[in-house]
């Protein structure tokens, strides 16, 4: 049902036949749909609009390669700004744990994105590739379950958890983590707490409350890869409340083009650090933001052909 | 943030700036799209304006009210909250939906709902995949009090929804709601499974399930679309149930989907509470949509 962008772009490339510099006029024209393109892509339409007077800055004027028409030049400059943009820096999408141990990893998300799932695969990785020592707990006094999953989890993971006490605040229970840690030589402790709306009062300040007590090195913002214009909601109300240091997209395993990712990372700054491909406990990837921007964009064909221009 | 303020303000910045024109209506059209409604409503708006207003001063006030006239059409013959029906001993209702979508939870409102009707209430934990998935529908049993079907992790989830339409016929129970693990749409070996526990359970009652529920989280975007229709193929979805409106989604995708599905629209889900739940009502969700745009 999605027109990939150069299907979208044909009937403007048709009209595009001209050599030389792109003139403000083909740029506009094109860039009209690329706007409604990214829109069906999912992502926030104040996004998409800043997004495409970046291009259009970096596209008028410039030279068409000889090898190429028009609307195909349009296109690849919209890939590369994208790749920039959902790039980044250099060693952005690491994790940064630099600090004394133990570190606080802190993931937050509204309900259901996939925080606990998530919380999981990051400590098997970080135990498993980069040898740490890893803790576990649930600060989720909310959910039904909620605790229990992570247990589970962390058997299938091999890591360990923090015993589960009931009657304690998510505060609390955060605190009796890091004590744990320390005093148990954990290297990372992974905090993983409830699902939360970003218009909730009273759990957006415990939230706040959390990263304040624990400071953690990390924040994670946990994001369903099939959300679509509400990204950009989330992300500024998350981020007004504490310092996000990095995205984790889930459900990149389904079939959404995934503009939440742009949204998310042009509103938050923060880099996306992880892709969720499934449900299985090792099913997360390294973010790449060449295959992003082909999955949003629907066209892995035209960028390949234009590379090779 | 500057990003924010410009969404929200959509219609009254673009209808307070200047007299109804093309680049207007592209503007407009922008805002509708990007609010999930669609290109069929969409059009319909930006079609009627084009045809009736263009030249002339219009409000935001008045395109809101064409907005939300146009939404609440489309909307209103979708309203139709479940209804049980206790001569089919047992009612089958069988709750499909992606990951994380709200199917646990809305069993858990539901069961309460259709209890405080008076209604016997069977839940089947049919999701025996997800970690602890289990325990967390006994847990909305206990709150609803009403029994659940368990077996442990792992086990068929098609074996379990067969067992527990025996059950339900033996103990005397009105309605079974059957939960299910969440899955995309686009993994086919998972929609499979969800095909064979549709046909094991007519195996036992042909005419079941006399519902199949698709749970959508209300922040989703266009993959909506995909996900009904893909749904409706392997499970035959009769209604939908959004969840998560008390955010700040606003679930425009439902426009979209009623376009183009038809799909009675039974609830919405309105917080983790066992309340939570609300019939759909088309006015009320086209005013509360149109306010934000
Ligand atoms: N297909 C797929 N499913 C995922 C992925 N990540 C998480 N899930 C599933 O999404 C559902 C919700 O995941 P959770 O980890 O429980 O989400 P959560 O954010 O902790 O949820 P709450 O604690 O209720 O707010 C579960 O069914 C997970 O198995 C992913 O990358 N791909
Ligand atoms: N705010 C809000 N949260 C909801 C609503 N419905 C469900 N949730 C929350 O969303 C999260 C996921 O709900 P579940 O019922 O576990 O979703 P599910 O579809 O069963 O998930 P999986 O079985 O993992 O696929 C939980 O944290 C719920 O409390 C709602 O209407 N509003
Ligand atoms: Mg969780
Ligand atoms: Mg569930």
């Amino acid at each position: 049902m999605f027109d990939t962008l150069s299907e979208r772009l044909g009937g403007v490339f048709d009209r595009l036949r001209g050599r030389g510099a792109l003139t403000e006029e083909d740029v506009t024209e094109a860039l009209r749909e690329v706007r409604v393109a990214l829109i069906e892509a999912d992502v926030a339409l104040p996004v998409a609009r800043s997004f495409v007077a970046k291009v259009k800055e970096r596209a008028v004027g410039r030279e068409v390669l000889k090898s190429i028409t028009p609307g195909q030049q349009v296109v690849k400059i919209v890939h590369d700004v994208l790749v920039e943009t959902l790039g980044g820096s250099e060693g952005d999408h690491e994790l940064n744990l630099n600090r004394p141990a133990p570190v606080p990893v802190l993931m937050v998300g509204l309900q259901g994105s996939g925080k606990t799932t998530s919380t999981a695969k990051i400590a098997l990785r970080l135990q498993k590739t980069e040898k740490k020592k890893v803790l576990m707990a649930s600060l989720d006094t909310r959910r039904p379950a909620a605790m229990e999953q992570l247990k589970v989890l962390g058997e299938q993971a091999g890591v360990k958890t923090l015993p589960i006490v009931a009657g304690q605040s998510a505060l609390q229970i955060a605190n009796r983590a890091m004590e744990a840690a320390r005093l148990q030589g954990f290297d990372v402790v992974m905090l993983d707490t409830a699902g939360r709306l970003s218009i909730d009062e009273q759990l957006m300040a415990e939230v706040s409350d959390i990263h304040r007590a624990t400071d953690p090195a990390e924040t994670l913002l946990v994001l369903d890869a099939l959300t679509g214009q509400d990204a950009v909601q989330t992300a500024e109300r998350f981020k007004e409340r504490m310092p996000v240091t990095g995205v984790v997209l889930t459900r990149l395993d389904g079939d959404g083009r995934g503009g939440a990712a742009l949204s998310m990372r042009e509103v938050t700054g923060a880099p996306i650090k992880f892709a969720g491909v499934g449900e299985k406990i090792d099913a997360l990837d390294a973010f790449d933001p060449e295959r992003m921007a082909g999955r949003i964009l629907g066209m892995g064909d035209i960028v390949g052909l234009v590379e090779k221009a | 943030s500057r990003t924010s303020t410009k969404l929200t303000t959509g219609v009254t910045d673009i209808f307070t700036k200047k007299k109804l024109d093309e680049d207007t209506l592209e503007e407009l059209e922008d805002l509708l799209l990007s609010a999930d409604l669609g290109t069929g409503p969409t059009e319909e708006v930006v079609g009627r304006l084009r045809r009736e207003r263009v030249g002339q001063d219009v409000t935001d006030e008045e395109v809101k009210a064409i907005l939300a006239e146009v939404v609440a059409d489309t909307l209103r013959p979708l309203e139709k909250p479940l209804a049980v029906n206790p001569s089919h001993a047992p009612h089958v209702i069988l709750v499909v939906g992606v990951n994380g979508a709200g199917k646990t939870t809305t069993i858990g409102k539901l069961a309460s709902k259709m209890k405080a009707e008076g209604h016997s209430v069977l839940l089947a934990a049919g999701d025996t995949f997800r970690a602890a998935a289990i325990e967390q529908l006994a847990v909305w049993g206990e709150r609803a009090n009403v029994p659940v079907l368990t077996k442990p992790n792992g086990a068929d989830a098609a074996g379990l929804a067969y067992e527990a339409i025996e059950k339900a016929r033996t103990e005397g129970h009105d309605v079974v709601l059957i939960d299910t693990a969440g899955r995309l749409q686009n993994r086919s070996e998972l929609m499979d499974e969800l095909g064979k526990i549709v046909r094991v359970i007519k195996k036992l009652a042909p005419e079941a399930p006399h519902d199949t529920l698709l749970v959508l989280d209300a922040t989703v975007g266009q993959n909506a679309i995909s996900q009904a229709s893909a749904f409706t193929e392997i499970a035959g979805v009769t209604g939908l149930v959004m969840t998560k409106l008390d955010g700040t989604a606003r679930g425009g995708i439902l426009v979209a989907l009623g376009d183009k599905f038809e799909l009675p629209i039974h609830y919405i889900g309105v917080g983790e509470g066992i309340d939570d739940l609300r019939p759909f009502d088309a006015g009320e969700f086209a005013r509360a949509l149109t306010a934000d745009v």
